[in-house]
């Protein structure tokens, strides 16, 4: 099968909807065809579709999340792009009081099928505006989909799903996984939210990683095979709606659970996770949950400052062995 | 009567506002029997605002309202006995009780719905006219927001938004002196918020918001003007509630003197002399319009209040849209 980028991948499902639905449309900061988005996802597609689908904004975060809202509430399928997930900060009104409530606080009358991308994650030194992992304020949002592709196969699929939905849906990026390739298929698929994959299967711990922790953990999962311990990864491809089954199912196997993910520990994905578990599966556990998460800093520039608090393979396989 | 409006229209452009102020009055009453749960902002004494403004739409045009949205809803043409009833928290409401006195919404008559962030409705308004351009319709956008509003930074935002794109929206700022307790004058040094739409590029105009018909006029060229592509226009009505903030608020901040100013000058008093004095309708047309109003109302607290309560568990229900539906 051939291998393209993730970055691509996202770019296919964009180029492929748009063709699709007349009424998909793209917004956000230098998205158009001067810039091409800061990690040129759109490139290519406003020569394609205009200016007018391809739209470039003023820097104007609450306004572009409320043109979304707006848009989506009278019949177009807005996404809309934020350019570092820290900015989300900015939207945050029009994304977890507006676009995440009106279905419901408005009885059910109107949909609001928008998507917001933007790209979470630490590892190339621009610090602490720009570097954040942010899941948690969403989740705690009801009414939001959540996505956290770690594969350019994920991504795509995922990314069509959520633009064909009536939800609005957040999703997740990382700005280390853009370049990284993976087999994607030249016919069209869809991958459904709600349901994990399994990439490793293993029999004496379960890890739960997301986006680009996804790799770490499978690269400790290698390693910590050569030393004779079974690793099954599990990755829930989306936290929103979450696949409790499969994790619940991996736990029951292997008894033993470690969660990865790149947020801080506190009140974080890891958090959230461990608890659901703690809640429906603590009998199947023969050991405490643990959790490999940023340890509530915000990231620091200097390199060996931000590796510290970035979980790598080390720690992923430290917090292993602590419980085999 | 200078304006070429048809007595048609001048007629249905009283009853509007006497309806909206009739219906507040009810409101204010069923609180105080203990029907209404939470909070109230009543619109009453800013009538002219939303009927100025909304007679000049077609019911494929859209607005987006704020906590104070019983006016708009009515002005808009939603049914009495719907919102009522949403008021009230029944099942029957516009939002099956799960919106209330701030969150009302009637997307069949094209109102997207009030949002009780104060200036979240701008940026949401801005993205309809977004939507309408993109699709090529020549829709309009009236977007209700107060002065308080107008210090948000989403007023910036999407109005700049809305004048470079050119969307068909129309920004109504309802200027009624005060944002809850603080007067405007405390702050901005502008006295006109209208001043504020040089900064974008785009025409802005106050205007008496207690006179319909200068509403009325107004809004009509701000409507014209964006139904062909010209883009946004940033009106501002000067105006003033009856009430307090919320139902809470004796509103003991303003001056006597000024409440009884503008007392005087109520939007509903004055039109009605207008239309008297003018011989545009007669003194019994009128009391035959205030009769049927009169009933209407008792007919929609009939109905809210005989609706049933939703059944506690529909709480989890419309968290999604179905997925049956994906």
């Amino acid at each position: 099968m051939r291998k393209i980028a993730y970055r691509e991948a996202l770019r296919e499902a964009l180029r492929e909807e748009m063709r699709r639905d007349s009424t998909v449309f793209l917004l956000g900061e230098d998205i158009g065809r001067y810039w091409e988005g800061a990690f040129k996802v759109t490139k290519g597609l406003a020569e394609e579709f205009g200016d007018e689908r391809v739209r470039d904004t003023p820097i104007s975060e609450s306004a572009i999340i409320g043109a979304a809202v707006g848009a989506a509430i009278t019949g177009t399928r807005p996404v809309a792009e934020i350019m570092f997930g820290d900015l989300t900060a900015l939207a945050m009104d029009q994304i977890a009081n507006q676009a995440a409530k009106i279905h419901y606080m408005f009885g059910g009358q109107v949909k609001v099928p928008l998507v917001i991308r933007t790209p979470f994650g630490a590892g190339v030194n621009i610090a602490a505006h720009h570097s954040q992992s942010l899941e948690a304020w969403f989740l705690h949002v009801p009414g939001l989909y959540m996505a956290v592709p770690s594969t350019p196969y994920d991504a795509k699929g995922l990314l069509k799903v959520a633009i064909r939905g009536c939800n609005p849906v957040f999703f997740c990026e990382h700005k280390l996984l853009y370049p990284i390739e993976g087999e994607v298929p030249e016919e069209e698929y869809l991958v459904p939210f709600g349901v994990a994959d399994l990439k490793r299967e293993g029999s004496d711990v379960t890890i739960v990683a997301t986006l680009y922790m996804v790799h770490k953990a499978l690269n400790a999962a290698e390693k910590l095979g050569a030393e004779g311990i079974s690793v099954e990864v599990v990755d829930p491809r989306t936290l929103a709606p979450l696949d409790k089954q499969t994790i619940i199912s991996s736990v029951k196997k292997t008894g033993r659970l470690v969660i990865v993910s790149e947020d801080c520990k506190t009140a974080g994905v890891s958090a959230e996770i461990a608890a659901m578990v703690a809640e429906e599966a603590i009998d199947y556990l023969d050991a405490p949950i643990k959790r490999v998460a940023e340890p509530d800093t915000p990231i620091p520039f200097s390199p060996p400052l931000e590796q510290y608090v970035i979980p790598n393979e080390k720690t992923i396989a430290k917090a292993v062995k602590e419980i085999t | 009567m200078q304006s070429n409006i048809s007595k048609e229209k001048l007629v249905e452009m009283y009853k509007k506002m006497f309806q909206i102020r009739c219906f507040e009055e009810k409101v204010f009453e069923l609180y105080a029997q203990n029907l209404v749960p939470g909070t109230i902002h009543l619109y009453a004494g800013e009538e002219a605002v939303a009927v100025g403004v909304c007679s000049n739409l077609r019911k494929d045009d859209y607005i987006t309202s704020t906590h104070r949205g019983h006016g708009h809803c009515i002005a808009k043409g939603a049914q009495l006995k719907r919102i009522m009833a949403e008021i009230l928290g029944k099942k029957t409401g516009y939002c099956k009780g799960k919106g209330g006195s701030m969150h009302i919404a009637d997307f069949d008559v094209g109102m997207l719905g009030a949002t009780a962030v104060v200036g979240a409705g701008l940026p949401i308004a801005m993205g309809a006219g977004l939507s309408m351009k993109l699709k090529g319709t020549d829709n309009v956008v009236a977007c209700f927001f107060g002065d308080g509003a107008s210090n948000q930074g989403t007023f910036h935002e999407a109005i700049n938004m809305a004048a470079i794109w050119k969307l068909p929206v129309i920004f109504v700022c309802e200027n009624n002196i005060y944002a809850m307790g603080t007067r405007q004058s405390t702050v901005m040094l502008t006295e006109n918020i209208a001043d504020r739409a040089i900064a974008y590029g785009i025409p802005g105009v106050a205007v008496d918001g207690n006179d319909v018909l200068a509403v009325y006029e107004v809004a009509q060229k701000a409507v014209e003007r964006a139904r062909i592509g010209e883009g946004p226009t940033l009106v501002e009505c000067k105006t003033y509630r009856h009430k307090g903030h919320s139902r809470i608020d004796p509103a003991k901040y303003r001056p006597k003197e000024e409440v009884a100013e503008w007392l005087r000058k109520d939007p509903i008093k004055q039109f009605k002399e207008k239309l008297l004095q003018e011989n545009v309708v007669l003194e019994a047309e009128i009391q035959q319009i205030e009769k049927e109003v009169l009933t209407e109302i008792e007919e929609a607290v009939e109905f809210a209040k005989e609706s049933p309560y939703p059944s506690p568990e529909e709480a989890l229900e419309d968290v999604y849209a179905q997925i049956s539906e994906e």
